[in-house]
This record gives C-alpha cells, sequence and structure tokens, in this order.
C-alpha cells in the first residue's frame, strides 16, 4: 500500500514546476533534491538548513534551487536532470536511493557538477559525501550505560542497511565501555518515516523495560513519547528538543552547512575536484546537541569522550572487536576497523541479543 | 503496568484511526460508490485538525476542523464523480494526490509546532481499577467516539427505513431510481460523511496520537481502512473485529521483536493484507448472510435518464 503513496507523490512531482528566480547572469546556481519534506525534521531538513547556510555565507554570489519529496529510483533521474538541463552547475543528490540516477544524468553533463550522499559510486564529475554518524553514537551509547537504570537501551530502526547496523553497534560499544552488561532491544519498524508507528515501537520499547530511548528513524515521535512516559532520549538527526524538554539527553546531528559552503565556493574558484569526503565530529559535520537532563558528571564524560574522538585518540572501533558469535574482527585498519569494514558492516558485536534480519 | 495492559491500550489507540476512516468509507461502499481517495481525506483533516487545534487550543476545535476538511474533500469527490459521472477510481487516487500536496501546503506553516495532546478520561475509582480501567475508562473522546459511531451506523443500516434505501442505492441503483428515490443525493450525503469519518481518523494522528504536524504523517493509514473495508466484507460488526486485529496485529509485530522471537518483522507487517487476501476468497465462496455483503453497483457510474 505504501507503493501507492510513492506513486502518488511521483505524480505530484510531475505536476509541480521548480520555481526559479529571476535569471541572474553573474550568479552560480546550485541545486539540491531531497527524499523526503523539507519540513520533515530530520534528514531533508537538516540538508535544507545546509543549502540555506549556503545561502547566508555566499550571498549574491549564488543562487539556490531544491527539489523535495523525490521519490527514489527511475523518476528521481528526470528531477536530476531537470535541474542539469535549467542552467545549476552543481548539484547535491542527498539520499543513497539516488545513486545511479545521479551517475546517469552526470555521464550527460560532463560540464555539470554532482555531489551524491551516502553513496560509493564517483565520476569525473560526481563526488561524494556523508557524515561519520557512528562518533556521536558511541558519546550517546556511554550516556545511555551511565543514565540507564533498567540497563535496557531501546532502539527503533529503519532498514538492516549498514550505516543503520554500525550505528547500532557503534552506540553499543560505547554502552558496554562503561557498563558490560548493558542490554539492547531493536524494533526494526521498516520506514524512515511513520511517526504512528515510531511512537508505536517506542511504547512497545519502554512497556518491555527500556527507560532510554534512541532511533534511527526520522520523526520526533519517538522522543514525545520518552517525554510523555518520563525516560530519556536521543534525538536523531536535528536537534529534538522541543519536543522532549525533559527527555533529550543529546542529539548526534547532521550539519552540512559547513560542506555545502566550501563544495560551491570551490566550484566558483574553479578548484571542484571529484572526491569522497567522510567527515564526522572533528570536520563540523556531526555536531551534538547540548548535552542536557544529566548530571555533572555524565556530561563531563560525554564532553571528554567528544574530544578523544575529535582528537582521533579515541575511535569508536576500536580493535579489539568481537562479533556477537564470539569471533574475533579482522582489524584491516591497524588500531581500529577500515572504513570499508565500516560501510558494509551486516554482524553485530557481541552483546546484541538479536539476529540481523535477513541473515 | 502489566504488559498485556500496556499492549492492549497501544491496540486500541493504534487501531482508532483505522475504524473511523474504514466506518466512513463503509457507508460510502454501501451507497455504491468506491472512494479511494481515504489517505488524501485523511491527511488534509490531519493537516487543518492540527493547524486549528494549534491556533485554538483546543482538541475540539481540531476535531471539528478535521471533519469539517474531511467532508469537503469528499464535497470535491462528490461533485465529479457525481455531479459530472467522472470515474471513481481514477478520482479517488487523484484526491489522495491532491489531499497529499494540499496538506503539506496548510501544514507547512505548523511543523515542529506542539500541542497539548488530547486528554484522557479519568474517573475516579472506576480508572484505578487495575488492569481493565485504564482500557475501559481511561481513553480520549476519540476512542469512545469511533466505538459509538460504528454502532450508531450498524443500527442506520439495518435498523432504519433510511438505511434500508441507502443499501437499496448501493445494491441496484436504477431500481432504486425507478422507485423515485434520490440516487445521487443519497450518494452525495454518504460520501460527505465518509469524508467527515476520514478526516476526523486523520485529525486523530495529530491531536492524540503523535500530537506534532508533519507532512506525509498518514503514511498509507488510509489505504489499510480501504483494505479493512474489504476484509470486513461491507459488515460494521466485523470491521470493528478487523480494526481491532489489525491494529494488534500492527503492535504485536513491534512486541514480538523487542521479546527477540526471531519471527521476521516484515512478515508480520504483510498480515493484515495476507488476511485481506484470505478473506475475500473465504467470503466469494460462501453464500448466504456468513457471505459478502458488497454492494451490486459498487463503484458503476450511474447517469439518471430525464
Amino acid at each position: 500500500m505504501r507503493k501507492w503513496n510513492i506513486v502518488a507523490i511521483a505524480a505530484v512531482l510531475g505536476i509541480a514546476a521548480v520555481t526559479f528566480h529571476a535569471y541572474a547572469a553573474d550568479k552560480l546556481k546550485a541545486g539540491w533534491i531531497y527524499v523526503g519534506p523539507v519540513g520533515d525534521l530530520g534528514w531533508s531538513y537538516q540538508h535544507d538548513l545546509g543549502r540555506k547556510a549556503v545561502e547566508k555565507a555566499l550571498g549574491d554570489k549564488v543562487e539556490t534551487t531544491f527539489l523535495e519529496n523525490v521519490p527514489e529510483g527511475a523518476d528521481a533521474e528526470r528531477a536530476i536532470e531537470q535541474l542539469a538541463r535549467t542552467g545549476h552547475k552543481i548539484i547535491f543528490t542527498t539520499s543513497f536511493g539516488f545513486m545511479d540516477a545521479t551517475l546517469k544524468v552526470a555521464n550527460k553533463y560532463p560540464n555539470v557538477f554532482f555531489e551524491h550522499a551516502t553513496g560509493f559510486k564517483r565520476a569525473k564529475n560526481m563526488a561524494t559525501y556523508a557524515a561519520r554518524f557512528y562518533e556521536g553514537r558511541y558519546i550517546q551509547g556511554q550516556i545511555a550505560a551511565k543514565t540507564s537504570k533498567s540497563g535496557v537501551l531501546g532502539y527503533i530502526v529503519s532498514f538492516p542497511i549498514p550505516e543503520v547496523i554500525s550505528n547500532i553497534n557503534s552506540t553499543m560499544l560505547g554502552a558496554q565501555s562503561v557498563n558490560p552488561n548493558m542490554k539492547v532491544k531493536i524494533i526494526w519498524v521498516n520506514s524512515w518515516f511513520d511517526p504512528g508507528k515510531e511512537a508505536d515501537a517506542a511504547k512497545a520499547l519502554i512497556d518491555q523495560g527500556a527507560d532510554v530511548l534512541t532511533q534511527h528513524t526520522d520523526s520526533p515521535a519517538a522522543s514525545q513519547i520518552a517525554e510523555q512516559r518520563g525516560i530519556h532520549s536521543f534525538g536523531q538527526s536535528s536537534d529534538m528538543i522541543k519536543f522532549a524538554p525533559h527527555a533529550q539527553l543529546t542529539a548526534d546531528t547532521d550539519y552540512w552547512g559547513g560542506y555545502y559552503t566550501k563544495r560551491v565556493q570551490d566550484v566558483l574558484d574553479g578548484k571542484w575536484k571529484s572526491e569522497d569526503t567522510w567527515g564526522g565530529l572533528d570536520a563540523g559535520m556531526v555536531v551534538m546537541a547540548p548535552y542536557t537532563n544529566m548530571p555533572d558528571d555524565v556530561k563531563k564524560m560525554a564532553i571528554d569522550t567528544e574530544a578523544k574522538i575529535k582528537s582521533g585518540a579515541l575511535h569508536p572501533f576500536k580493535c579489539p572487536i568481537t562479533d556477537q558469535d564470539g569471533k574475533t574482527v579482522e582489524c584491516k585498519g591497524g588500531d581500529h576497523l577500515d572504513p570499508g569494514q565500516i560501510l558494509s558492516m551486516n554482524w553485530y558485536v557481541k552483546g546484541i541479543d538479536d539476529k540481523v534480519p535477513g541473515k | 503496568m502489566l504488559l498485556l495492559e500496556a499492549i492492549l491500550l497501544s491496540v486500541i489507540s493504534a487501531s482508532t484511526p483505522l475504524l473511523l476512516a474504514a466506518s466512513g468509507e463503509l457507508v460510502v461502499e454501501r451507497s455504491g460508490v468506491l472512494n479511494l481517495g481515504v489517505e488524501g481525506m485523511m491527511i488534509v483533516g490531519a493537516a487543518c485538525g492540527f493547524a486549528a487545534a494549534y491556533m485554538s487550543g483546543s482538541t475540539l476545535v481540531g476535531a471539528c476542523c478535521g471533519i469539517l476538511a474531511g467532508a469537503a474533500m469528499g464535497g470535491i469527490f462528490g461533485i465529479l464523480t457525481l455531479g459530472l459521472a467522472v470515474n471513481q477510481v481514477a478520482t479517488g487516487l487523484a484526491l489522495t494526490i491532491l489531499g497529499v500536496g494540499l496538506s503539506g501546503l496548510i501544514g507547512a506553516g505548523f511543523v515542529g509546532a506542539k500541542i497539548v495532546p488530547a486528554p484522557h478520561l479519568y474517573l475516579p475509582v472506576l480508572t484505578d481499577i487495575p488492569f481493565v480501567g485504564r482500557i475501559l475508562f481511561g481513553e480520549d473522546a476519540f476512542v469512545y467516539f469511533s466505538v459509538a459511531l460504528i454502532i450508531a451506523i450498524w443500527m442506520f443500516l439495518y435498523r432504519t427505513r433510511t438505511g434500508l434505501v441507502l443499501r437499496a442505492v448501493g445494491d441496484n441503483h436504477a431500481s432504486a431510481h425507478a422507485l423515485g428515490y434520490p440516487v445521487l443525493r443519497i450518494r452525495m450525503l454518504a460520501v460527505l460523511f465518509g469524508g467527515a469519518c476520514a478526516g476526523l481518523g486523520g485529525a486523530f494522528l495529530p491531536l492524540a496520537y503523535t500530537p506534532f504536524f508533519i507532512p506525509g504523517m498518514t503514511a498509507g493509514r488510509g489505504w489499510i481502512a480501504l483494505a479493512l473495508v474489504v476484509f470486513a466484507s461491507w459488515r460494521p460488526g466485523r470491521l470493528v473485529a478487523g480494526a481491532y486485529l489489525f491494529g494488534a496485529v500492527s503492535i504485536l509485530q513491534l512486541h514480538t521483536q523487542a521479546l527477540g522471537f526471531g519471527i521476521p518483522s516484515q512478515l508480520m507487517s504483510s498480515l493484515p493484507y495476507l488476511a485481506t487476501v484470505i478473506v475475500l476468497v473465504l467470503i466469494s465462496r460462501t453464500r448466504g448472510t456468513a457471505g459478502s455483503a458488497a454492494p451490486a453497483s459498487l463503484g458503476v457510474v450511474f447517469v439518471p435518464d430525464r
């Protein structure tokens, strides 16, 4: 039934025309493609904040356009091409599912620069970028283990892709560094965005004993339930403190403004290069929301850990790491897992009493 | 709180929007009209309901605006399919597309705002009874209203003359027309009622379920409500059972995951639809009162000869 929704949105998109500002020859046109509505208060919302940051930083030199609610798949190609055809010099496509469509359009328009978020396919005029969300998750895991009385963390997740799995593992490694017996209960809602279902999952987790909630889905529903039930929660993608003023401990927010501004500036300077950027806390692409609703010692620990990750003194996936079957994981990155291992993770670390779906 | 009690409370609130929207669609379909735009009417009801509740600070005002907005969407559908005899399936789909877009527009200014959720009933002593107290006497007004509504619909359809006429219109509009009943007017009223119910079901989401508005927050519940009417084989009694069954499956699949039973969550999520298919097969093989009450003129365009 969800499919109908996508069909519906695709059709809306077909009807909707992009609004362009008056043409100005000296301005660089930059375009963004979002998978969700800019008002999702999560993923797409944060990308749009990044776009606004570009406008603010570069002012008259740029002109920005965005297309929201673009479905992943064949229709995305048309949307991306529309931007390429209308004189946009740099185009950011901000969801994993836009990967092949972006590559196709990039091959057709060699003079336009493309940037694809969270993917792994590149071309001469197509770069990739992503953020190391797992760094923030490690800190959250530590905070959760310190704050939880029941020793059970509730985790609401969308789809079993490597990014989500590596974030669960990083959270648990952080938690185990404080309390080796910390437990996690995981619920897959099979959707990035279904506030009702996310709320139901939150209730189910609390009813089964979790007293700290975290999520890898996009709406603030779970935070709101945590607030109602008087337990703690973490925001996701954006700061959700407004929905959980007494419950939110922190949030790992994605901050794209700095990256976007730099890349657009590179185009202006003629210095743009196709490369892969994977920035974390140190690059300012992942920013922790203020540490709130926790005792001072926990806050101090969080700040310390954040500083250590930034300086490189601590890697969330530092070796040795044991998987849930008790096998030691091969350490390809020296004293920690290498990026390839993290980006293709499909196994749980020791201490997670659950199975990766489909395994 | 016992786990079972907690699960039942979640099931009731998960089922309520489905029951509200499906109740309206049941009446619409019994009058012979197939309105596939339930999702669109729901999401507009959600956006308008939230906007009104936010500005007035009252859940009741919000609910009323949700009802009116849903009915207005139903009105658009009615004018097109009844007045202009446009294809119902295409119009229903278009109504959903319109609703998704319109709700985003209406709700754009309210994204990120929050409101106080609908209050829950509290009766001293009664609500404090262990286990059953909160389930029976501690719900919000939407829950009680949804149950009262489906009982009223049952009484209307099977115990009143007007209900009989409505069913007649749905089963054979030519005969009903020949007998002098205003087929199109009856259908129009049914469509407006269906829109109002969908609007209320939609408004329940931002007013009581998750008290904030985000575009697309109905997340396919309108389509589930449509499936539910078929599942119920167009009978109000089975509709209640179906709504709570669908709600129960969606909540239980979350709990079984957290308990670590190892049943694939995708399989659990697809159970309601699987059940709908099985029911369709069963009712097509059963005759008599146990079988389907599918209206014979469902989805057929009626143009009165003048």
